[in-house]
């Protein structure tokens, strides 16, 4: 077939995603702040589309922050990444599945490194050999865990309760899309639609029956930072970011900010809180803020699981204005449970920022 | 030639970070940091591409070379495929080794990553381990996290984590075979000997500043990197 037009252009940023059999690892930042995003992923890969999704209780973290915070150096952070590749090994697996966005930039760079210079994965290797007696094979396939939700967005359309559609209106939800920056801006042809066009949440948006907003700062990092948010005296940085976001933002009213790496939502949520506190601005209807929600736990909420096994109660941002507008219905009394159904209490307000 | 520009061209980094930088100023044009501080990355890579062994140590002793957030947007934009992001991670690990870190307030910070973010990897195997880490120490994360830290194992619970658990699962305890594995990768890598040199330099420098120091997190030297700004960083 002839590949030409719109297709030839995109054609370098179809990326391929394997269809099975995958060996996840997960994020220490999501299983910290949205530990209900891990659960709903593997859920929806394992109970809805059936998939073969291997988890090994001896992988742990890539060094990630530690990596970009500097400490941790190159030849470290290479060889902890070779173990999680003699895991997946050993296990009998070939595409590797990050939960998070930094693991994935990471073990692109890994790829790429050695790509380049084959003498340092040779050194790797030794490494590896002389810390843990591992050996291993470079993974055939890697994928981020939002490039499969992307993949099988359609399997879920079609399993859908819901739609992102305003249900008094009948006209779509309008929503931001945040890509992280380590899934495309290092290396544009690893990730769905490249750094300047991603498509990996367009796509699922688009096919859940909403619409994608552009605003001028959609591209903007949303100031992690690493080093940046962790120490205190830098942390001016990272809710400027963010700052910058919203106002850019604002003029299009979004009703809900998508995102794709565990640190990002976590960030948008909580400086707008901060802002509120700081500034009395709240970016969202009648003093709410935007919600801001995950990948997983928007598939899960078109897919009608209750929003509370989803982890939207651990937002600060209230999820619930969202939920109205698309006619989800939720039990207030049962938002701050336990898994037993006995209540935890109830978090107090914010001084200005509304929460439902 | 400049020593330290031939110690930086050893980090493979280094050598994708730059080719010949055209001075364009498309990096600081995007950079996140640029907007913020008083940083622009475009000089960080004409001054190593000027070998100069004076100006790059003055580089490896500043400020300016922790600005940086390390997001690389720089890296999608050069119409030269160079990343100053990459320059800096260079730099970084250059001007820890040589122990030059510690003539910055910035630079200094880097003890509290090492023993807070080292020591998480280290322990528990997880980059973040957040229990008991409260909004005295990050406001921003606000009531609601307030609720998460008094309710802590619970809200996991409810979120199907399995927290401190055996087996699989979110926060689950990694087991100590495991955790010696990745001790053992820090030892033979030279992860281990980047935290001793953390600890000895800023160990002088706590001395040499007259400031309280020991290996916790409640010393006087400790306290005063996470939190001491001197104002002086950002654009006016």
């Amino acid at each position: 077939m002839k590949v030409e037009g719109k297709q030839a252009i995109w054609k370098e940023y179809q990326k391929d995603i394997a269809g099975d059999k995958y060996f996840y690892v997960r994020s220490c930042v999501r299983q910290n702040f949205f530990p209900g995003s891990e659960t709903t992923f593997l859920r929806i890969m394992r109970e809805e589309l059936g998939k073969d999704i291997y988890e090994h209780p001896c992988h742990t973290t890539c060094t990630g922050i530690g990596y970009h915070g500097d400490v941790v150096p190159l030849d470290t952070m290479m060889t902890v990444v070779a173990r999680q590749f003699a895991l997946m090994t050993e296990a009998g697996y070939q595409n590797l599945v990050p939960s998070c966005i930094t693991s994935f930039g990471i073990y692109t760079e890994v790829l790429d490194t050695w790509h380049h210079f084959p003498e340092v994965e040779a050194k790797v290797r030794e490494y590896l050999r002389k810390a843990t007696g591992r050996e291993f094979k470079i993974p055939q396939n890697l994928a981020h865990a939002s490039d499969l939700i992307y993949k099988f967005r359609k399997e879920i359309a079609q399993n859908a309760k819901f739609k992102l559609v305003d249900k008094e209106t009948g006209k779509p939800l309008k929503v931001v899309d945040h890509i992280g920056c380590h899934y495309s801006k290092m290396f544009p042809e690893k990730g769905v639609g490249g750094a300047e066009y991603p498509y990996v949440l367009a796509g699922m948006i688009e096919d859940w029956g909403g619409e994608v907003i552009d605003y001028p700062e959609r591209r903007h990092c949303c100031g992690f930072g690493f080093r940046q948010y962790l120490v205190q005296a830098n942390r001016g940085y990272s809710v400027a970011c963010s700052h910058k976001k919203f106002e850019s933002m604002e003029p299009y009213k979004p009703d809900m900010i998508l995102t794709n790496c565990p640190g990002c939502p976590m960030f948008l949520d909580k400086w707008q809180y901060a802002i509120a506190e700081m500034e009395g601005k709240t970016y969202g209807k009648d003093g709410y803020g935007i919600p801001v929600l995950t990948y997983e736990e928007l598939a899960g909420m078109v897919l009608g699981y209750d929003p509370w096994d989803l982890g939207l109660q651990v937002h600060q941002v209230s999820c619930e204005p969202l939920l109205d507008r698309i006619g989800i219905k939720y039990d207030p009394l049962k938002k701050y449970n336990d898994k037993n159904g006995v209540s935890l209490g109830v978090p107090e307000k914010p001084s200005v920022m509304k929460v439902s | 030639m400049s020593q330290l520009y031939n110690k930086l061209l050893e980090d493979v980094r280094f050598q994708e970070g730059i080719k010949a930088c055209i001075n364009c100023g498309t990096c600081t044009a995007i950079c996140a940091a640029a907007e913020f501080y008083n940083y622009d990355p475009r000089i960080i890579a004409d001054t190593v591409q000027s070998r100069n062994e004076e100006k790059i140590e003055n580089l490896l002793k500043s400020e300016t070379i922790w600005y940086c957030g390390e997001c690389m947007s720089c890296k999608t934009r050069c119409p030269r495929g160079n990343a100053p992001g990459l320059i800096i991670m260079a730099l970084r690990a250059l001007s820890q080794e040589l122990g030059y870190f510690v003539e910055s307030e910035k630079g200094r910070q880097q003890l509290f990553m090492k023993r807070v973010v080292g020591g998480w990897i280290l322990t528990y195997g997880y980059c973040l381990y957040l229990e008991g880490i409260g909004t005295n120490m990050y406001a921003e994360q606000g009531p609601i996290w307030d609720w998460r830290q008094k309710n802590w194992g619970k809200v996991l619970d409810r979120l199907g984590a399995n927290y401190k658990g055996e087996g699989n699962g979110i926060l689950r305890k990694i087991p100590e075979e495991a955790l010696d594995e990745i001790r053992k990768i820090f030892e033979v890598t030279g992860g281990t000997a980047r935290f001793e040199k953390i600890e000895k330099f800023s160990k002088e420098k706590a001395e040499a500043m007259n400031l309280k120091f020991d290996d916790g997190i409640d010393n006087e030297y400790f306290q005063h990197i996470y939190s001491h700004n001197n104002n002086t960083h950002n654009i006016e």
